[in-house]
Parts: C-alpha cells; sequence; structure tokens
C-alpha cells in the first residue's frame, strides 16, 4: 500500500514543512515553474535569508529540490513527495466515507428507523 | 447519505468528516450506543470490527478487534471522554496488544462526534485527531480495506488549507 512507503521521518518531515503558509506558497510557486531564491524572496515581506531557510525546511523534507545554476539557486518542486502526503489524510477520508456509506445501508435496512 | 464535507488540516493534523443521513437522531445514535451495530460499520467488510466490551458513559471503555481475510487479529481500545446522548460524544481510540489491552503503541487518536437534526435528516460531524503522521499512517493502514485504491492527490486543496 502507498502509505507504507513513507517512514516516519519522512513524514513528519513533510508535514512540519507544510505547516507554514510561506512554505506552502513557496510550494504553490516552485509547482507553477522553476525558479531561483532570490526570485522567490521578492514575493514575500522578509529577508532572503529566511525564505533561503524556509526553502532548505521544504528541501529536507523533499518537497523540492534546490539546483545551482550560475550564481542562482533554482527551485524545482517535488510533486511526488506532496502527493504522497495528501495521500495519507485522503486515505483515512476514504475510511470515513466507506463507514458513512456502511452506516447509511444500516440505516435505510432497519424498518424502526426513520425511513428516507 | 450524503458526505457533506471534509476538511484536512495538515498542521494539526486533524480530519473533520460531515456527512446527512436521513434518520432521526435517536436512530444515528443507536449505531454508536449499540456495540452489534456499531461494529456492522466500523471495520470495512474484508477487516469486520468485533467489540467484545462497549460503555457508553464518562469514564467508559471498549475493547475491539478486527479481523482480517487470513483470520490475523488487529486490537483497539476506546475510552469515553464525554457524552452527551443524542448529541454526540468525545473519545480516545488506540491501539491494543494480544491480550486485548491498551499498548501505549503510538498513543491515541481523539475522536469528537457531533449529532444534529435538522426535519427529517441527521447531520454527523466527526473530527479526528492525530498525535503524529506516524500514528495516522498506522490507523489508516488498520482501517484500508485491502486492495483499495487511494485516491490521488488533490494537491491544491490540501495546501490551501
Amino acid at each position: 500500500m502507498v502509505v507504507h512507503e513513507l517512514s516516519e521521518t519522512e513524514i513528519d518531515r513533510i508535514f512540519h514543512a507544510m505547516a507554514d503558509a510561506t512554505r506552502r506558497d513557496i510550494i504553490k510557486q516552485a509547482m507553477l515553474r522553476e525558479q531561483s531564491v532570490s526570485e522567490l524572496a521578492k514575493r514575500y515581506v522578509m529577508s532572503f535569508a529566511a525564505v533561503q531557510k524556509h526553502v532548505a525546511v521544504l528541501e529536507r523534507a523533499s518537497l523540492v529540490a534546490k539546483q545551482r545554476r550560475g550564481r542562482e539557486q533554482i527551485v524545482q518542486a517535488n510533486p511526488e513527495s506532496l502527493r504522497r502526503a495528501a495521500r495519507l489524510l485522503e486515505a483515512y477520508e476514504d475510511i470515513w466515507r466507506e463507514r458513512a456509506n456502511r452506516i447509511g445501508e444500516i440505516l435505510s435496512n432497519q424498518p424502526e428507523g426513520t425511513e428516507p | 447519505m450524503s458526505v457533506i464535507s471534509t476538511q484536512k488540516n495538515t498542521e494539526n493534523l486533524t480530519l473533520t468528516f460531515v456527512a446527512e443521513f436521513a434518520a432521526d437522531i435517536d436512530r444515528v445514535w443507536q449505531i454508536w450506543e449499540d456495540p452489534r451495530q456499531l461494529e456492522r460499520w466500523w471495520g470495512p467488510p474484508t477487516w469486520p470490527a468485533t467489540f467484545v466490551r462497549h460503555e457508553m458513559f464518562v469514564g467508559g471503555e471498549s475493547r475491539y478487534y478486527m479481523t482480517g481475510p487470513d483470520g490475523e487479529k488487529a486490537r483497539g481500545w476506546w475510552k469515553i471522554i464525554a457524552v452527551d446522548g443524542p448529541s454526540g460524544f468525545e473519545f480516545e481510540d488506540g491501539f491494543a496488544g494480544d491480550d486485548g489491552e491498551p499498548s501505549g503503541f503510538l498513543g491515541s487518536t481523539r475522536c469528537v462526534v457531533t449529532l444534529e437534526q435538522n426535519g427529517g435528516t441527521t447531520r454527523m460531524t466527526t473530527v479526528s485527531s492525530f498525535e503524529s503522521a506516524e500514528q495516522l499512517e498506522e490507523m489508516v493502514k488498520m482501517g484500508m480495506e485491502e486492495g483499495m485504491g487511494l485516491a490521488m492527490g488533490q494537491i491544491d486543496a490540501l495546501l490551501a488549507e
């Protein structure tokens, strides 16, 4: 099963990385197109160093990859890791969907309940 | 039955799930309170649940196991934190060892269930809170129907939270 593939540390890193609004925005920007750290830094009211730190957190969680190109550091999104994190909560959501379906069946099969 | 909304919060590791049923609130309460009805829906068809203990009062506890296709058993427990039947209740859910007693493995999950009747329909809201991503993963393993495909990521929705 897909959710088995990630180790505890990996998952914790991903959730930690995604728990910050700036970092989520950086991911979004990087998904739209790859761009340099300095380009990204212009978007936020914070120092270049602070943005660089956020990028580093995302890099550790494998959510983005950084590549040096000349003087620039180019940030690219890693959609596969993002998909994995999303899958985990979605999988739990599916469990509840299935449960709700079964509850619906039980309720409609028992005449002592109020019928739809 | 219709699922009204679901909300995933990756920051707090919570899942809010809202569904509506065409039944009175007392009837929906029964499917939680009566262990024979609870075990008909708690586990997936390939991992049906059996509740050997179920006490719906504050401080009350439940013991259950889910039986897999090869006869293997996954055991769990509940502890009731608050009850306001038929409007809802709050419980902890955790893993149990082979003896059926709480093992302490991965701590516990909090679940708040709220029922509200509006005309002939009852809205059920469950809010599940996890302590860690690893715990969430284990709960998913335990609750997943074998071979069930996972929905692909709606990345934007997740990021928008």
